[in-house]
């Protein structure tokens, strides 16, 4: 059984559910999934130009999976533009880090769904909690 | 209010599973009574979907609060979905009582 897949952090997933190419004349009902992840790993390096370090840290996984991630995205987009292929983006492993909280005390990690009032932390009632997304180790 | 700790034993000085849907006992703890139950999982050996089954009992137990060490991408959206808090501890080995400790205080 192969390594479980840790989660990659999406600091701002795509605000598109996909692209389309048109004047086609081939068409064609394949599409091209990008991961979440991909989409995030592509942004960072290549919108945003930061260094495959920072990146990996902002996502959560080591540099050389950065790396794996990174060019996945590319090879996927390369090929959705060549062959003219539908890009649909997927939720793959990723996940949003506006909902994660990480509690400094205890440094247990947690939700705060809509249905619980108390925003303290679950475990220790501590209230010194932030946002994941301030935390970039 | 309903928690559910995730355990490898059924009882309470068992380990902490840091596994959601492949943990082999769900503790129940009721908040107001103080009461812990032990649930068997039946779906651990399943080859697939053992978290989405496991996140289905969740909810049929009418649990607010799931404690474990990490949650699979199809676990976290159910949970996410009926709005149970999902709680991460990645400490090593810790019991269950620990955190039913830390809980009560």
């Amino acid at each position: 059984m192969p390594r479980r897949r840790r989660l990659r952090k999406v600091v701002a997933p795509p605000i598109f559910s996909g692209y389309k190419p048109y004047g086609t004349n081939c068409e064609s009902d394949e599409t091209i999934e990008l991961l979440y992840e991909e989409y995030e790993a592509l942004k960072l390096a290549d919108y945003d130009h930061m260094n495959h370090q920072d990146a990996s840290e902002l996502m959560g996984v080591s540099r050389p999976t950065f790396a794996r991630i990174y060019k996945s995205a590319r090879i996927k987009i390369a090929r959705a533009l060549v062959e003219a292929k539908v890009i649909r983006m997927v939720y793959g492993n990723a996940w949003m880090d506006k909902k994660w909280f990480i509690c400094n005390d205890c440094h247990s990690r947690f939700t705060i769904p809509k249905s619980v009032s108390k925003k303290s932390c679950p475990i220790c009632g501590s209230e010194n909690k932030e946002t994941l997304k301030n935390q970039n180790n | 209010m309903m928690t559910v700790i995730t355990s490898s034993g059924n009882n309470k000085n068992s380990l902490f599973d840091k596994r959601f849907g492949r943990t082999a006992w769900f503790c129940l703890y009721d908040e107001e009574t103080k009461k812990t139950t032990f649930i068997e999982n039946t779906d651990n050996e399943t080859s697939n979907g053992a978290g989405t089954k496991a996140a289905e009992k969740m909810v049929e137990l009418k649990v607010e609060k799931v404690i474990s060490g990490d949650f699979g991408p199809k676990a976290k959206d159910l949970l996410d979905k009926f709005n149970i808090q999902m709680v991460i501890i990645q400490d090593d080995g810790i019991k269950v009582k620990d955190i039913l400790e830390k809980l009560k205080q």
